[in-house]
This record gives structure tokens, C-alpha cells and sequence, in this order.
């Protein structure tokens, strides 16, 4: 018997300091997040802060679709997408205000629950690989809609508009005594801080509530329509209503993170919200930090992130530091970033096969 | 006379050309335990899952208290309080054994759409699901997730969820299977506990004859999907056809 609990201990105790790994790590990051404007003082930083921010709540949602419930989505982009346009639409067409903001994302909320129960309701019964073409063929429409409605959507130029006059650079939210912007830590506190803390706000909240759905009683279902689908109806849940419902919460919160971006960056085009391209992107950021641990779309979205905006530096610095050498240089090209970005992904995937944060708190991994 | 609390009549099912359950027509009351019997491949399982609504008839009808619920999905029947352990064990694999109770608990208790709370917050929910747990003699595994279970471990849990719904009508398919001489005693006692509540009705596949003669108030056979016989059970354990059927003896030496 002692011979068990000797064996057993350790897998448990990897589990335990893998998972304080995995914590400490998101901590540092929310930190890092909360505190950006003051720790990266150039504008291309606190656009990579906004974006992280965002993404990891676009990236959540999808992590509870695909990881949590086993969904397997297309159309995350485009709820992304219903969000943003509806905020550029309405920002463009009554002028910047916070009114605009609220009835062009109420608007975008609105539109993704009605287009997520329609496509819930009448797929979500058939076999997932039906239900990912229904959600794929529903995103290429609305790209197609996107472009043609360019009277109102801009077309493949997108929208450009004004932020509400608190985010513009000149908005003052401290003075000092001559009435000049004030500077707190070298930092002025103008509206450019004022609009990273809307964005960063903003994404916090969406955030909590996505890890408050996963540790409540429905999250515990939707696992279990993961597991077992045939025994979760059995047991009493209506394994229909609960991927519907799913669906549509997964659908709002990527609706309303595409109302935060579009007001963040003041322009909203096919590119910032529909292209598949992010989906891909969204996709990768999920498996990299590990499915169905919500905390892994934090640590896959900045890796992703930081490698996307920090790769081609990178290897600009790496390859004239070798410029001497034969060979290494032109490896290190900065124009073959995507080439060692997908070096980095296999091998990510390769040590980390439940995602990174998945791997380290051994979630699902037990067999 | 009060309906029965189950009953099926003229239940049929084909799977292409083959029939596995064949007109049967039976009914269940309420504090009664019947042990279906018959020969692998008889149709017993699958006349389970006509009951539960995992598969749809293709002919006949099932009323629960005289209600007619074969248009029910399985969700709804469990909901109208129809439970049943699985022969195949058919748990979520990779939850703890506790979270696999208390979604049945859960289930029962209709807090499964809850969402701003912690599911563990849910005191009276963990609770009931540690109760179950120690009434199987789960409580020590509690935390493990059910893959890293034993077979014999795996078994009790189906049984654990099946107790953790709370259903009137308890349906157990073959629940003691690949389970140790020590194990099979906890179930076994469990049910004989359900059986003196007299508003429970349970139906049992059981192989071994000891268990049958021990807790059968009623045997019926069932043979290529047919009822074949249905009665008290030192009639049915004496009748030629099950001697036959059941134990393979040919009906005359049975006889002799
Ligand atoms: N889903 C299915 N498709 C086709 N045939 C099936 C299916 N389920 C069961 N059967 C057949 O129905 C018959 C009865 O099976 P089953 O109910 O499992 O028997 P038992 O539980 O009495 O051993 C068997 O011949 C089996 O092969
Ligand atoms: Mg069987």
C-alpha cells in the first residue's frame, strides 16, 4: 500500500507546482497588462497591450467553446466582427460619443444572440463537423455582406472614425496647477491612458465572467457534454439547450470585445475583425495555452502576440549580429519570421501537447 | 388500481433486418423488483435503453405512471425520474469522481444553468454527492478523475450516479460485472435498500443465481427479444424454456 501512495504522489505534486507555474505566470502578466502604459512608454507597446488585452478575451470566449464544450466554431471572427462594425458604424454615422458606443455595440449584441441561436437551433443537433461548416459557410456570408454593404461597412477599406472626445490625445483627465496635463511617472495622463484603461477595464471584466462560468455548476455541464454527451442526457441535461446557450454566451462576449477594438483603434475593416485569418490566429492562441483551462488564452495570446510584433526584431538583431558568419545570417532573414514562427508552434505542440498552461496543471491529460 | 409505474406495451425494435427486442409487453409496479434474465444478445440492454430513450421504438408505446412518454427525450424521461446504470461504464472521463456525482446531484436538483456562482459553493449539492460517494465507498477516490479508477471503482461510480438522480424507477444493467467477491456485497446491499423504499421500482439484469433468488420479487426471460416468461421467481427459475434457454440445458434432461 505505501508502495501506491509513494508512486502516486509525485504526478499529483507535478500537478500542483505546474499549476502554481501557470498562475504566477497569468499574475505577472495581468500585472504587466494593468500597469502597461507606465512600463512601455512607445506607442507600438500600447498598441501591443490593447491588442493582448482584447485578444484575450476573444480567445477565452473560443476557449470555452472549443475547449470547455467541445464546440468546434468558424464563426468567432465574425461575432468578433458583428461587435465592431455595429461601434464603427454607429461612431461614424452620430458622430463620436459614448451613445454611439452603446447603440452600435447593443447593436452588434444583438445581431450575434439572434444569428447565434439561429445557427444553435437549427445545427447544433447534427455532427460537429456539419455544425464547424454551417458556422464556416455563415462567416464567408458575412465577409461577402461585409464588402458588398460598402455604403454603410466601407467595404475591403473598412471605416474610419472618431473615439469618443475622453480618448482623443488632447483630452486632459489630470491638471496640474497651470492648468497644463498632468505627468505621473512620466507618463501623461491624457486620453490615449484613458483609452488603454477603457480597453484594459473593459477586458478584465469580460474576462472574470468567463472564468466565473467555467468554475460554476454550468460550467461543470458543459465539461460533461465534452466528456460524454449520450451520458449528460441521460443524467437530465438537455445537451441541445446547453450548446445553444453556449454558443450565444461565447457569441456576446466576442460581439462586445469587437466593440472594445473598434473603439480602441478607430478604424474597423475586414482585416481588424472578420478575416479568417484571426480566426487561425484565435485558434492557434487556444491550443498553444492549453484548451479548456481558460487561463492558457492568456499565456497563448501574448506568446502569440509578442512573437507577431517581436519575431522579425528579433531576427533583424539576431541575423547583423551574424552577419560574419556564413549561412546563419540568411537563416535568420527577418523576412522567414513566419517560417521560425511555425518552427516555434511545432515544438511548442510537440513539449506541450495539452497547450502550455494545460500541460503544466495536467489537465486533461490522464491516460 | 394505480397505473404502474412503468410499462411497455407491445415494445418493438429492429436494427435493419434483425429484431432485438420484440413486441414485449410488460408493466412494473412500484415497490416491486423484477430481474430480467435471458442469454447474451437477448435484448436486454437495449430494452434499457427504449426505457431511458437513448433509442426510439420502432413500434409500441412506454407510459410512466400511465402517461404515455415514448416521444420523451432521455433528458426529459430522467427528469420524470427514470435512472438507469449503464452495462458498458459510460462516465466523464476525465472530471474527478466527485464532480461526476454532483452533475447528477446537480442534474436533480435543477442548478445545472446556474452561472455566477462557483459550482462549489453549492453546499447542499456537494454534500448529497459526498453521501453517494460514501454510500459506494467512493469517498476516498473523490478527488481522483474517473479514468484513474479501477474497473471495480469505475463500476460503483455507475452506480453512484445512478443513485445520485434519485430517480422512482432504478434500472441496473448487469451492475456487479468484473466486480471483485468484495466489491459486488456494497452494491448488491444498496439495492436491496432501495427495494424496501415501496415507492421505488428497480429492474435488475443479473446473471448470478444467487443474487436473483436473494433479491428477485419477479423474473422475467427474455430470448431474441422476446418475452419468454414472467412470474414469481421459484416458477420461473423452475420453468423447462429458462432452464433451457438460460442455463443451456436441453428442456428434457431439464425435466428429468
Ligand atoms: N445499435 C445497435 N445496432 C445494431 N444492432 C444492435 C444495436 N444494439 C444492439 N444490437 C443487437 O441487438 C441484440 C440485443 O443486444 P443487447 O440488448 O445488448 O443484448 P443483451 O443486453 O441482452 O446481451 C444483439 O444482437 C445486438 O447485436
Ligand atoms: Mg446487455
Amino acid at each position: 500500500m505505501t508502495d501506491t501512495a509513494i508512486s502516486s504522489a509525485p504526478p499529483a505534486d507535478r500537478g500542483r507546482t505546474g499549476r502554481m507555474i501557470v498562475y504566477a505566470v497569468v499574475f505577472a502578466i495581468g500585472l504587466a497588462l494593468a500597469f502597461a502604459p507606465f512600463l512601455f512608454q512607445d506607442v507600438r507597446s500600447s498598441q501591443v497591450a490593447a491588442r493582448i488585452c482584447v485578444f484575450i478575451v476573444l480567445a477565452a470566449s473560443y476557449d470555452l467553446l472549443i475547449g470547455y464544450t467541445g464546440i468546434v466554431s468558424f464563426a468567432h471572427t465574425m461575432f468578433f466582427g458583428l461587435g465592431a462594425y455595429g461601434a464603427a458604424i454607429a461612431l461614424k454615422g452620430m458622430g463620436p460619443g459614448w451613445s454611439a458606443v452603446l447603440v452600435g455595440g447593443g447593436a452588434g449584441v444583438i445581431v450575434a444572440i439572434v444569428l447565434a441561436v439561429l445557427i444553435g437551433v437549427l445545427s447544433l443537433r447534427v455532427k460537429a463537423i456539419f455544425f464547424a461548416m454551417v458556422t464556416l459557410a455563415a462567416a464567408s456570408v458575412m465577409m461577402v455582406l461585409a464588402s458588398q454593404f460598402s455604403q454603410f461597412t466601407g467595404g475591403e477599406d473598412g471605416i474610419v472614425y472618431k473615439a469618443p472626445d475622453l480618448f482623443k490625445p488632447a483630452a486632459k483627465l489630470l491638471t496640474d496647477g497651470d492648468g497644463k496635463v498632468l505627468k505621473l511617472f512620466g507618463v501623461s495622463m491624457n486620453g490615449k491612458i484613458a483609452a488603454y484603461y477603457f480597453v484594459f477595464l473593459c477586458c478584465f471584466v469580460l474576462f472574470l465572467a468567463l472564468i466565473r462560468i467555467v468554475r460554476s455548476p454550468l460550467g461543470t455541464v458543459l465539461e460533461a457534454i465534452r466528456e460524454n454527451e449520450m451520458r449528460a442526457e441521460a443524467i437530465g441535461y438537455r445537451v441541445v439547450a446547453y450548446r445553444t446557450s453556449v454558443f450565444v454566451i461565447a457569441a456576446v462576449i466576442a460581439s462586445l470585445a469587437g466593440t472594445v477594438w473598434a473603439v480602441w483603434l478607430k478604424y474597423t475593416g475586414p482585416e481588424t475583425t472578420l478575416s479568417f485569418a484571426i480566426m487561425i490566429d484565435i485558434l492557434l492562441m487556444v491550443v498553444i495555452g492549453g484548451m479548456g483551462t481558460m487561463v492558457g488564452a492568456v499565456i497563448g495570446v501574448v506568446l502569440m502576440s509578442l512573437a507577431q510584433f517581436y519575431l522579425k526584431d528579433l531576427m533583424e538583431a539576431a541575423s547583423s549580429a551574424t552577419a560574419n558568419i556564413p549561412l546563419v545570417p540568411n537563416l535568420l532573414d527577418p523576412d522567414r519570421w513566419l517560417l521560425w514562427l511555425g518552427i516555434l508552434f511545432i515544438l511548442l505542440v510537440y513539449f506541450f501537447p495539452a497547450g502550455i498552461a494545460g500541460t503544466l496543471m495536467k489537465k486533461g491529460s490522464h491516460r | 388500481m394505480t397505473a404502474p409505474s412503468i410499462e411497455t406495451r407491445d415494445l418493438t425494435i429492429r436494427f435493419g433486418g434483425h429484431t432485438a427486442v420484440d413486441a414485449v409487453s410488460c408493466a412494473f409496479q412500484p415497490g416491486e423488483l423484477t430481474v430480467i434474465v435471458g442469454p447474451n444478445g437477448a435484448g436486454k440492454t437495449t430494452y434499457f435503453s427504449l426505457i431511458s430513450g437513448q433509442l426510439a421504438p420502432s413500434e409500441g408505446r412506454i407510459l410512466k405512471g400511465g402517461d404515455d412518454i415514448t416521444r420523451l427525450s432521455p433528458s426529459a424521461r430522467a427528469k420524470a425520474g427514470i435512472g438507469r446504470a449503464f452495462q458498458l461504464t459510460n462516465l466523464f472521463p476525465k472530471l474527478s469522481v466527485l464532480e461526476n456525482v454532483r452533475l447528477a446531484v446537480q442534474a436533480k436538483h435543477g442548478i445545472g444553468p446556474r452561472l455566477f456562482r462557483p459550482a462549489s459553493s453549492f453546499r447542499t449539492v456537494a454534500d448529497k454527492a459526498y453521501q453517494h460517494l460514501k454510500a459506494t465507498r467512493l469517498d476516498d477516490v473523490a478527488g481522483l478523475p474517473a479514468a484513474a479508477l479501477p474497473h471495480g471503482d469505475q463500476r460503483k461510480l455507475e452506480v453512484a450516479l445512478l443513485l445520485a438522480m434519485e430517480p422512482d424507477i432504478f434500472m441496473f444493467d448487469e451492475p456487479t460485472a468484473g466486480m471483485s467477491v468484495d466489491e459486488a456485497p456494497v452494491i448488491l446491499e444498496l439495492i436491496d435498500e432501495i427495494r424496501k423504499d415501496t415507492s421505488k421500482t428497480v429492474l435488475l439484469v443479473e446473471h448470478k443465481m444467487d443474487v436473483v433468488r436473494a433479491l428477485a420479487d419477479r423474473i422475467i426471460v427474455l430470448n431474441n427479444g422476446e418475452l419468454v416468461a414472467d412470474g414469481p421467481p421459484e416458477e420461473v427459475i423452475a420453468m423447462p424454456i429458462v432452464r433451457e434457454i438460460y442455463l443451456g440445458i436441453p428442456a428434457d434432461e431439464a425435466a428429468a
